[in-house]
């Protein structure tokens, strides 16, 4: 068996093994086990790559294993990575992991709620080895579907129609995208010969100029809905709101990215004619998510939303660099997802560390925690800074290159919406040092506050794994950009082919 | 006849060899043993299905009125599955006070059916196909009015024949006209003779329109939600499965072999109607609280996706069509056998009363929901294969506006399938349905059609199987 499929075997056994186990305590372990062994496959998953391209393995992709599946419509199981598809598998292994010691105190149902994470888990790191729109397809829907339960189960507030909102939206989502696959796949051999579903072999020929004007927009939206692109961005704030803490970690930690990475990936690298041509209406939608997330962050009184709009916005920016199409700005969102996948998820996980003591989220309601809970206040401020894009941190890395990226494009256009994404930063400023100074800062405003206790060793463990990451991209980015930069050049080459400069 | 010939009509033969065995078990069967009849039954019904897959004869008989390919022996072999299912899931139901003594009668009925099915499948004629669809609709009639206490049964079964008659009357119309300016019955020599005269167009409409009672296409709907409301569950089930799957069969053979020449006519009509069928048929189901009508309605619009496959007049679309009833029997089987299940136990049959189901009964919860995702297309059950090569087949001819409405139509789907999730894991309820365990022909089934759910979607042969021995127009 090859490494990446391993990928998917593991959470499989890992939810054999939680219908095995015979009490709570067991299936915590053995989901944390599952987890951890994810964290350390991807570790070696990174380590292997590495070592592969220095020893001159120049490969598009690598570790692929391609297994025929429906002959008849050329549907292959087909698994490779390259250095953007590791990255985010190392992001998704971490925050899973994370995910499941922030739930350490789940009780209720905590079988069937580790299950349905895991479930969830499997879909993302599918969807992110595979190399064959059909198995993506099938991973991105079995990662949408157990949303459903995780939140109108798990959840709270109005769950029910958060739930119900979310999943049909993204399954909405879904419908154009499936439009947008069978129109690449027909499309997939223009001059005769065999239709085919693999990215690697549709990206070698050029779909007709016809044909990606009418699927180019179906694809990327199908995937922006998922990446919060305006104006299809409603069922994040609910769904965020609604859904148990590790649930609102993995869901914007990293099913978010799966918009990005898919537009990227998919809408961007096979049409890239009519991605150049129609990009322009996508980058004003994406500038409104960016802007408008920060805004509406401004406006909100609950922690969770607060964190649900900064998630559009941040996310907005992420498929903002994407639609810049230069090697800069692209190389700035891969590490933007990276970034606001752990820097989101050790909001969420503090969040639901917060309110597991305070039993509120509103920040009107809490005040002068540092004084009371001095760990998880920090962690808070780090997550805090990070967003803001402090430099030293993940955040700064990857606005910084998105937004040289984006300067490079010498129009007016570019510029402009350029200049207006980039006040969101300012605009983030004040709502996270806002949110500080009102929840951390100052004399404790209730008195019932006055003995909470700090966090306990899993939930260190867990904004701990978190930081680290987020500290160790923003103070040594180049390991990682040069990774993503090595495998960004055939797709860079190929917009290039067809671009005026 | 010489052996040959008995070979290649097998299916027909051996059903009426059980349906005359049942009888014979029935008169000698004392008084009091009367419950060993439909064990009696399933095995025989087992047996038949078996040979079924046998390697086997084909050849066409009567002077080509009947057909056997290898086709149409495997649609044939998909619709006893199908019915073997049904029956296994009866058997409890069979055991109620009232229903004890009609046993064999239920069984030589629903056998009877099939061998109507079994004829119109493997029809080279209109007359044979026509002899074969009324032997397929009588007897279920008399299922439907099987509950004779109640009501509503009494009113399905009467619907039925009505409706039946009357689209019988529509359909012989139709091949009347074709009939008129063809001169024939016979499949291929009608093929061969019809040109685009309006009246042949106006036969194939009727034609149409009386296949699509059958198969319950919308705006042929309307007695559908009643007959399945009204029928005892397991004839529903039936109903709403293999006779379906039966009339779609039979339909999609008689439209690739016999009206290619009209082929843009009847792929006006089956856009339209496949629109509003799916559409209609969704926008009830989410009104609905009865798990019957619930899973009528939705029945409904799954004819409408099956619609999709017919449009292309491609291999892609034959196979997919079939593949995809296929996959209907598992999933829809899969929710009725729990549906069946829940109403023996407790006569419990509305959504409401699924609340809570999860923490009393959370393995039928489980395959309840399994068999809802399989009928939205969620995957990794067999459904999400299924739709996707419907949608594939339609979208190889370029129809991408109609794959648009209906994956969109999938949305609306999964919206009142999660409503029923929703009962079942997230609604609290003061009185659920008591924690129970099913007996083993219950269990049985439910499990079959489990492991199909996930094997006929993961298992590639199957589907490459079914598509080899496809056509196009």
């Amino acid at each position: 068996m090859d490494i990446l499929t391993l990928f998917i075997v593991i959470p499989v056994l890992t939810m054999t093994g939680i219908v095995l186990a015979k009490d709570i305590k067991g299936v915590r372990i053995t989901a944390a086990v599952g987890m951890g062994i994810q964290v350390l496959l991807s570790a070696l998953l990174i380590y292997l790559y590495i070592a592969a391209r220095h020893s001159g393995n120049s490969a598009e992709m690598l570790f692929i294993r391609d297994i025929v599946w429906f002959k008849s419509f050329n549907i292959h199981y087909a698994v490779g990575v390259d250095g953007i598809s590791v990255a985010m598998i190392g992001l998704t292994s971490i925050v899973v992991f994370a995910g499941v010691f922030a739930s350490w105190e789940m009780e209720l149902l905590t079988k069937e709620f580790f299950i349905s994470l895991i479930l969830l888990a499997t879909g993302v790191f599918g969807f992110f080895i595979s190399i064959d729109l059909f198995t993506m397809f099938l991973f991105y829907e079995l990662a949408v579907i157990p949303m459903y339960l995780l939140i109108g189960i798990w959840g709270s507030g109005p769950k029910e129609y958060s739930a119900m909102k979310l999943t049909l939206m993204l399954m909405g989502a879904s419908a154009f995208l499936l439009v947008g696959i069978l129109g690449i796949y027909f499309n997939s051999a223009p001059g005769g010969g065999r239709l085919t579903f693999n990215i690697l072999e549709i990206s070698k020929i050029t779909i007709p100029i016809s044909a990606q004007y009418l699927f180019f927009p179906l694809t990327f939206v199908g995937f922006g809905v998922l990446g919060a692109l305006f104006p299809f961005h409603t069922w994040s704030p609910d769904g965020h709101s609604s859904a148990p803490t590790a649930v609102s970690m993995l869901h914007a930690g990293v099913l978010m990215k799966l918009g990005g990475y898919g537009a990227f990936r998919v809408a961007i690298f096979l049409m890239p004619e009519a991605a150049r041509e129609l990009s322009w209406i996508f980058i004003i939608l994406t500038s409104i998510s960016v802007v408008y997330g920060a805004f509406g962050a401004i406006v909100q009184k609950d922690l969770k939303y607060i964190n649900a709009y900064s998630s559009v916005s941040h996310c907005g920016l992420v498929l903002f660099a994407i639609l810049m199409m230069n090697k800069t700005a692209m190389n700035g969102a891969i590490i933007q997802m990276i970034s606001h996948g752990l820097m989101t998820a050790l909001f969420f996980a503090l969040i639901g560390m917060l309110y597991g003591r305070t039993h509120t989220r509103m920040i009107n309601e809490m005040g002068g925690l540092m004084k009371v809970i001095p760990f998880l206040s920090v962690c808070y401020v780090i997550a805090g800074l990070a967003s803001l894009g402090l430099p030293g941190l993940s955040g700064f890395v990857a606005e910084m290159t998105i937004f040289v990226g984006a300067f490079q494009h010498p129009d007016l256009f570019h510029r402009i919406v350029t200049i207006i994404a980039v006040t969101s930063i300012v605009i983030t400023a004040v709502y996270i040092l806002r949110v500080i100074a009102i929840l951390l800062l100052g004399p404790t405003t209730n008195e019932h506050y006055d003995h909470l206790t700090d966090a306990k060793w899993y939930e260190k463990l867990s904004a701990v794994s978190l930081i680290s990451f987020v500290a160790l991209i923003g103070l040594a980015p180049f390991w990682l950009s040069s990774m993503i930069g090595v495998s960004l050049q055939p797709i860079i080459s190929k917009i290039l082919a067809f671009s005026p400069f | 006849m010489s052996i040959e010939n008995f070979l290649i009509m097998r299916h027909e033969l051996i059903l009426t060899v059980a349906a005359l065995l049942i009888l014979i078990a029935e008169i000698s069967a004392d008084e009091g043993k009367k419950k060993s009849v439909s064990m009696f039954a399933i095995i025989l019904f087992s047996i038949a299905t078996i040979a079924g897959f046998l390697p086997g004869h084909t050849g066409s008989l009567f002077g080509g009125m009947y057909e056997s390919t290898p086709l149409r022996l495997i649609m044939k072999n998909i619709l006893n599955i199908g019915a073997l299912l049904v029956f296994i899931q009866s058997v409890t139901w069979l055991k109620k006070e009232e229903n004890q003594e009609r046993t064999s009668e239920y069984f030589i009925l629903l056998i009877s059916t099939l061998i109507g099915m079994d004829f119109m499948i493997s029809a080279g004629h209109f007359l044979m196909f026509y002899i074969g669809l009324e032997l397929a609709t009588i007897p279920i009639a008399a299922l439907a009015a099987f509950d004779r206490y109640n009501n509503k049964s009494a009113e399905a079964g009467i619907k039925l024949i009505l409706i039946s008659a009357l689209s019988s009357g529509i359909l012989l119309y139709g091949l009347s006209m074709i009939y008129g300016t063809t001169g024939s019955f016979y499949f291929n020599e009608v093929a061969i003779r019809l040109g685009n005269s309006n009246l042949q167009i106006l036969g194939f409409i009727f034609f149409f329109a009386g296949m699509a009672f059958k198969i319950s296409i919308v705006p042929f709907h309307l007695w559908t939600a009643d007959v399945y409301e009204g029928s005892p569950v397991n004839i529903t089930a039936f109903l709403s499965v293999i006779s379906k799957g039966a009339a779609v069969f039979i339909f999609i053979i008689v439209l690739f072999t016999v009206f290619p020449v009209i082929l843009k006519t009847w792929q006006k009509v089956i856009y339209v109607t496949s629109v509003l069928t799916m559409t209609v048929g969704n926008l009830f189901a989410i009104r609905q609280q009865n798990l019957k009508r619930f899973l009528a309605f939705s029945s409904i619009s799954q004819a409408g996706y099956i619609l999709l496959g017919f449009i292309g007049g491609n291999q892609t679309g034959m196979a997919s069509v079939i593949y995809y009833v296929l996959v209907y029997i598992f999933s829809n089987l899969g929710a009725f056998g729990v549906v069946v299940a829940i109403s023996n136990a407790t006569g419990r049959e509305n959504i409401d009363d699924y609340n809570g189901l999860y923490l009393t009964n959370p393995r039928l919860s489980l395959v309840m929901t399994l068999a809802l995702f399989s009928l939205a297309g969620i995957p990794p059950v067999a459904g999400f294969f299924g739709k996707f090569f419907l949608f594939t087949a339609a979208a190889e001819k370029g129809f991408y506006l109609l794959v648009l409405i209906a994956v969109l139509n999938t949305i609306i789907s999964l919206y009142y399938y999660l409503l029923v999730v929703k009962a079942i894991f997230i609604n609290k309820n003061e009185n659920p349905v008591v924690k129970f365990r099913s007996d083993f022909p219950t269990r049985l089934a439910i499990g079959i059609c489990v492991a199909g759910i996930f094997f006929t979607g993961f298992a590639s042969i199957v589907f490459e199987i079914i598509r080899d021995l496809s056509f196009g127009v």
